[in-house]
């Protein structure tokens, strides 16, 4: 692989990773406020849905990315109503989500644009485009450094930038502030936030919520980002790899970064290469299309350090009378 | 004392979400400019309206029997299986290599050894899943989804570059031989004199569903492993202190889980594909969810919801042939009734046990 070619992998891994990381950051925030949530790929799906839709039908990008959000909030709202309020079962409720937004995409995509199930392409407005870096161009002459700033850093859409920054803004608001430290409290031991005084059932709505913002993000940046449009089942299973890329950060910001960009790269890898020649044998594409999950079950078990998921995750609280 | 009796929280709450869900999905074909009264009709005449309408309902209930039971042997033990997609589709496996690669002088023989082979294949898929949650902790949750994935990404490795035969350009097996045909419904009604329709893929295999749902009963509620694995699904502290092995429960509740889900690949491939080929599972897997929460993990149960489900899916197809209402909608009705029977049910328990106890005031 020459130096060029690999710039060309690493740049798809910033773009493939983005929504990746967006989605984990959202389920970090949930899973540490104790809600499991195995519903981030239908979060994810109904903004990629709707924030495609609006944008074409309004043809502004930006109001694309609002009804996105606003759409994964209602299924957060769903998700917190179920798991929070009516103390169901977590898991189930997410799975619920997921089938839900599967179904109404489709269902809605052909009673609006009758297009099987698919919106109109996006052109122009209706798509986050390309932001230039300064002195990208003029800088891109110069060895080594010249394409790495004018082809990696530069030329990312405004979300991938917002996805990166929001790994600080995360580590920042769940380590350095008040309500990060009850947020995580919250998903360790419940009762004590509720001794001090502090509401559970406020917090974690908030986290559901903020779960719900960063899903939305994730989705409108596939379908106006990443591709021109909605595509019935775009999200392929995205929503799982950040679930896979959570555990594997063992639930912290930084770590997530980095599990992002390497479930991001396999993905890069896997869409550039079919079969990838090592020496003497030849990895075949399914490979890499499931090394991610094998990663995470070996993860899981234990034996390449252990993931220890927040202790009151997926527990409904039910206060003391 | 019990606020509720015990009939009304295993008919009640389940037919009250079915009707909320049912209320909601009308809503749904209202919003999409659609007669939710006239889709009702067309779902019912094309799948209970003639015999073919019936062998699709019945073959597709034929995939979720097996599924709905795979969900419920693992919420007895208080597990959740999400991995009987993957488990079907190595079933499916199974099914292709009993099929392929051994002669069979007639089905039934084939179908014995098919049917444990795909369960074996199907419980082998539960079983790392299974021995991780027993010995490291693992969640099986995300263990089952992530097994999930990893046996799409294997069919289809196998499918495209080790089982498809040479020169043939799609990604699945070669025919099975004539030998492995199982009798439709078709077939096995006429001697009886009973016209059924010819097309449709019902088969043989709804029986070894039933049977396996009156095997599952005896299993859950007449045996000592049975009573193993409700012990350890109620309490797994107490379970312990009965001597009860958590390990052992663990991973027999998730084999057992896994060979059901299997199990169906001898419905979907043997049955009616005929060859293995790429999603033969069509998502059954993830309906078994929706069947087992909506039977209350009984078998009885599970056998109603299945057939249920069946209709649905059948009469979601007619609609999508005839009018613009896509096959999605069938998946927003599950999505609908796991919302309400498995995550939302206190939301329709807690207003029905007031309600009851009112009652009860009433009469005292």
């Amino acid at each position: 692989m020459d130096f060029l070619s690999m710039i060309q992998v690493l740049d798809s891994t910033m773009r493939l990773a983005t929504p990746l990381l967006l989605a984990c950051l959202a389920g970090l925030f949930s899973e540490r406020a104790g809600i499991f949530d195995i519903g981030l790929e239908g979060k994810m799906l109904a903004a990629a849905f709707f924030s495609a839709a609006i944008a074409a039908m309004t043809g502004s990008v930006w109001l694309g990315l609002l009804a996105g959000i606003a759409a994964s909030l209602v299924l957060a709202g769903i998700h917190g109503l179920a798991s929070i309020t009516f103390r169901g079962n977590q898991l189930i409720s997410g799975v619920a989500i997921n089938f839900l937004a599967a179904g109404m995409t489709v269902l809605i995509a052909q009673s609006w644009f009758s297009q099987g199930g698919r919106t109109p392409s996006l052109m122009g407005g209706g798509r986050f485009n390309p932001i230039e870096l300064p002195f990208a161009e003029a800088l891109s002459g110069v060895p080594y450094l010249g394409p790495i700033y004018s082809e990696l850093i530069s030329g990312h859409t405004i979300l991938v930038y917002v996805a990166l920054a929001a790994v600080p803004a995360t580590w920042w608001l769940l380590y350095r502030t008040r309500f990060g430290l009850r947020l995580r409290a919250v998903g360790e031991n419940p009762a004590a936030v509720d001794t001090a005084g502090v509401s559970v059932v406020g917090l974690r709505f908030a986290a559901v919520a903020i779960c719900g913002v960063l899903c939305g993000v994730a989705g409108a940046y596939l379908a106006t980002g990443l591709q021109a449009g909605f595509v019935k089942d775009m999200t392929a299973g995205r929503g799982f790899i950040a679930l896979a890329a959570l555990i594997f950060a063992k639930w912290r910001p930084w770590y997530a970064l980095s599990a992002c960009l390497l479930f991001g790269f396999l993905q890069a890898i896997a869409l550039r290469y079919q079969n990838i020649d090592l020496w003497a044998f030849t990895v075949p594409v399914q490979v890499m299309d499931a090394l991610p999950y094998i990663l995470t079950v070996v993860i899981l078990a234990g034996f390449v350090g252990k993931a220890i998921p927040p202790r009151a995750g997926g527990e409904p609280y039910v206060k003391e009378r | 004392m019990e606020k509720m009796p015990a009939w009304a929280d295993a008919v009640l709450v389940p037919l009250i979400s079915l009707l909320l869900a049912a209320i909601l999905s009308a809503l749904v074909i209202l919003g999409i400019g659609e007669d939710p009264v006239a889709a009702v009709k067309m779902m019912v005449s094309g799948s209970l309206g003639s015999t073919y309408g019936w062998g699709y309902t019945l073959y597709y209930a034929t995939n979720f029997m097996f599924t709905g039971l795979a969900v419920s042997v693992a919420f007895h033990a208080r597990m959740f299986n999400i991995g009987g997609e993957g488990q079907a589709m190595l079933g499916g496996l199974g099914v292709a290599v009993i099929c392929l690669y051994m002669p069979w002088p007639h089905w039934s023989l084939a179908l014995i050894f098919a049917t444990l082979s795909s369960a074996v294949f199907g419980a082998a898929w539960a079983f790392l899943p299974a021995y991780l949650q027993a010995k490291r902790g693992s969640h099986i949750v995300i263990t089952t989804i992530m097994f999930n994935f990893i046996a799409a990404a294997l069919l289809n490795y196998l499918l495209v570059n080790v089982m498809r035969p040479a020169g043939a350009m799609d990604p699945a097996t070669a025919k099975f031989p004539e030998a492995t045909h199982l009798p439709t419904l078709h077939d096995m009604l006429a001697p009886f004199g009973i016209a059924f329709s010819k097309a449709a893929p019902a088969n043989v295999s709804l029986l070894v569903a039933m049977l396996a749902c009156v095997a599952v009963y005896f299993l859950i509620w007449r045996t000592r492993l049975g009573y193993e694995i409700r012990a350890f699904g109620h309490s797994e502290s107490g379970a312990k202190y009965a001597g009860i092995s958590p390990v052992k429960i663990t991973v027999i509740a998730m084999l057992i889980s896994g060979g059901l889900a299997g199990m169906m690949a001898i419905n979907n491939v043997m049955g009616e594909s005929e060859r293995l080929i790429m999603n033969s599972t069509e998502g059954a897997g993830f309906i078994g969810i929706a069947v087992a929460l909506m039977g209350r993990s009984h078998p009885l149960g599970v056998f109603l919801a299945a057939i249920l489900f069946g209709f649905l899916y059948q009469g979601g197809a007619e609609l999508a042939l005839w009018t613009s209402i896509p096959r999605e909608l069938i998946v927003v009705i599950q999505a609908l009734v796991i919302l309400f029977t498995g995550a939302l049910d206190n939301m329709v328990r807690i207003p029905l046990e007031k309600l009851f106890l009112m009652f009860r005031k009433g009469d005292a």
